[in-house]
């Protein structure tokens, strides 16, 4: 068994270890359990053997022992601020996230919106202002595209000097995957007639604070789509219920959500959060604007702190990576802190701007062992090491609380350490 | 590119007329820009969708004591919600912005309030209240004079401290 070689230090394997000699290996993992039975019982029926069980309801709910399973909430009474629900990596598998584990972001509560009262009115620089309805826009030719949206400010915590400890879900949860369904918007301006002075427009929701993004042209016609399904069914309501902008690969926040207005104008609007919140201050004072692309990136969610391993032996190591600029081209995973590297497999199919999850076979040894993965993009971006992306981006000057927004666009690499009782910690390597 | 762009060529195949180049279902309804107005409240930098109305800060800091005060504190500095009146250098990459410190375009300031303030009744202020706010968190953060009037023409040309301040992260994707 050539390939059970290690092929980078502290025993990561070939990437092709389990597609060539799978089943003898399986049958000698251990997983991220807590615990296994301590002695083997007779095999017996168990008690949902031996009556038939429960009807199907009309909606299915998953299990109700995974109920733990579960997004966080920043802000779970509702007060008067922004509120953040994040989606448990560490908890899922696979490349898209659930409906209702997605992460959502709102700033304002979650509007109630009548689908048959809701318009999208595109108007301004214009031959012809149009007002769609989601009955018209049920008719229209539509495409479905797997994306990720990524919140501008995912991973934050990691501009803190000591890192933070805490979750893949507390670290990098306001990044998430669904396939969406919808018309691209460049159908819906063809029909409305672009006037040849139109460089931008301006996007605004339904919601209570009419949340409002300015979007280059060149990407409302290149793959912008105005989103009416998620994963199959209707938006989500904290995904925009009725319809969302989609700019796939570009800042979450300009993927405007319960979407009811385009302007075509001649320059951007410098509204709110694109002129404040989500303008970066760099280390010398001053600050990036536009920062459109959510750039290449990738973290282990198995394992990560909250799953322990359960003994020496075999594991898989795995996350997801992802690029605004296309499709992931390769990943890297280093078990010693980045001394040396072992190229992982990527699950098909790599698709561009989407969650691409990556796997390594490893035997840990029970010794202490620091992980990390890498990733590449096709545009030949690298995500960038901690050194390398501190030198231009800075530190916070002290360390934040874990739901603090330091900066925003962190996309450097993240270490978990393990130790000899295969805890997992948060570490700087 | 995308699936829609091929259709034309599908529905020929299966024997439909074929739709006439950048064709589309046509189910969009014209709206006039009169129909559009109440929900038109895009402002852009250079003043352009500033509606007709002033008001001075001497108004605003009545109508801030009434609508803002609870929030956002005496004199601006502060309450359960953020400030909107001074701020201190930028001197790490988690400074905190303020309107002084850092918004380039006084024209954010209206079109803030206008589309989202008060928190819980936004949308509820007139033009004139808008101006009045703007003028008075723009005083007291000694950006216009005590008595400066603000309208279409005087808010745009507001000279912002950090209107240099930005670099364009993406210049070849607008």
């Amino acid at each position: 068994m050539e390939n059970m070689l290690p092929v980078a230090g502290n025993g990561l394997l070939d990437r092709r270890t389990f597609l060539r000699g799978g089943a003898a290996l399986a049958a000698v993992m251990t997983g991220y359990t807590v615990a296994r039975p301590a002695a083997a019982a007779p095999l017996a029926d168990e008690p949902w053997s031996l009556a038939p069980g429960a009807i199907s309801p009309a909606y299915e709910k998953r299990s109700r022992f995974e109920e733990k399973v579960a997004r966080t909430l920043s802000n779970p009474k509702g007060e008067t601020r922004t509120s953040h629900a994040r989606t448990p990596h560490h908890l899922i598998n696979g490349s898209f996230t659930p409906n209702g584990l997605h992460f959502t972001i709102v700033h304002s509560g979650t509007p109630d919106i009548d689908p048959d009262r809701h318009r999208l009115v595109i108007h301004g620089l214009v031959k012809r202002p149009l007002a769609f309805s989601l009955d018209a826009l049920g008719r229209y030719p539509m495409v479905s595209r797997m994306t990720f949206v990524e919140c501008g400010g995912n991973s934050a915590p990691l501009f803190s000097p000591e890192p933070v400890q805490a979750s893949v879900q507390a670290l990098h949860g306001l990044a998430s995957c669904a396939e969406w369904t919808g018309v691209m918007l460049s159908s819906l301006l063809e029909e409305c007639g672009v006037e040849p002075k139109a460089r931008w427009l301006i996007a605004e929701g339904a919601d209570s604070l009419a949340l409002s993004r300015s979007v280059p042209l060149g990407k409302a016609l290149d793959d912008a789509m105005v989103a009416l399904y998620q994963n199959g069914e209707r938006l989500m309501p904290g995904n925009g219920y009725p319809m969302r902008l989609l700019l796939p690969g570009w800042e979450g926040n300009m993927n405007v959500k319960y979407l009811r207005r385009i302007k075509l104008v001649e320059q951007p609007a410098m509204s709110y959060y694109e002129a404040r919140t989500y303008s970066q201050i760099l280390p010398g004072g001053k600050a990036y604007k536009f920062y459109f692309v959510q750039e290449v990136k990738s973290f282990v969610t198995h394992p990560s702190p909250g799953l322990k391993l359960n003994g020496p032996g075999f594991y898989e190591v795995s996350g997801i990576a992802y690029s605004g600029n296309g499709r992931i081209s390769k990943v890297m995973v280093s078990a010693d802190g980045g001394r040396s590297w072992a190229q992982a497999a990527l699950q098909e199919p790599v698709l561009s701007k989407a969650f691409t999850r990556f796997r390594v076979p490893w035997r840990w040894d029970g010794g202490p062992a620091v992980l990390q993965s890498r990733a590449w993009d096709e545009a030949g971006y690298a995500q960038p090491t901690r050194a390398q992306f501190v030198a231009v981006r800075g530190e916070a000057s002290s360390v934040p609380p874990v739901t603090a927004f330091p900066n925003q666009h962190f996309n450097s690499i993240t270490s978990w350490a393990v130790d000899g009782k295969g805890e997992v910690r948060h570490v700087y390597a | 590119m995308s699936m829609h762009k091929r259709l034309p060529v599908l529905l020929l195949a299966l024997g439909f007329a074929a739709p006439s180049a950048g064709e589309t279902p046509g189910l969009g309804q014209p709206v006039s820009e009169s129909e559009i107005r109440a929900w038109d409240i895009s402002i852009l930098p250079d003043g352009s969708g500033l509606p007709p109305g002033s008001g001075t800060p001497a108004q605003g800091a009545r109508i801030y004591a009434q609508k803002c005060v609870a929030c956002h504190g005496e004199n601006g500095k502060g309450g359960p919600f953020a400030p909107v009146v001074g701020g201190g250098p930028l001197t790490s990459i988690n400074s905190v912005k303020t309107i002084a410190n850092f918004w380039a375009q006084a024209t954010t300031v209206f079109d803030f309030i206008r589309r989202a303030m008060p928190w819980q009744q936004p949308r509820t202020l007139t033009n004139d209240e808008v101006y009045a706010l703007t003028a008075y968190i723009l005083a007291q953060n000694k950006l216009i004079g005590d008595n400066a009037v603000m309208n279409a023409e005087t808010l745009p040309k507001v000279r912002m401290p950090n209107r240099d301040g930005f670099i364009v992260r993406f210049p070849d994707r607008m």
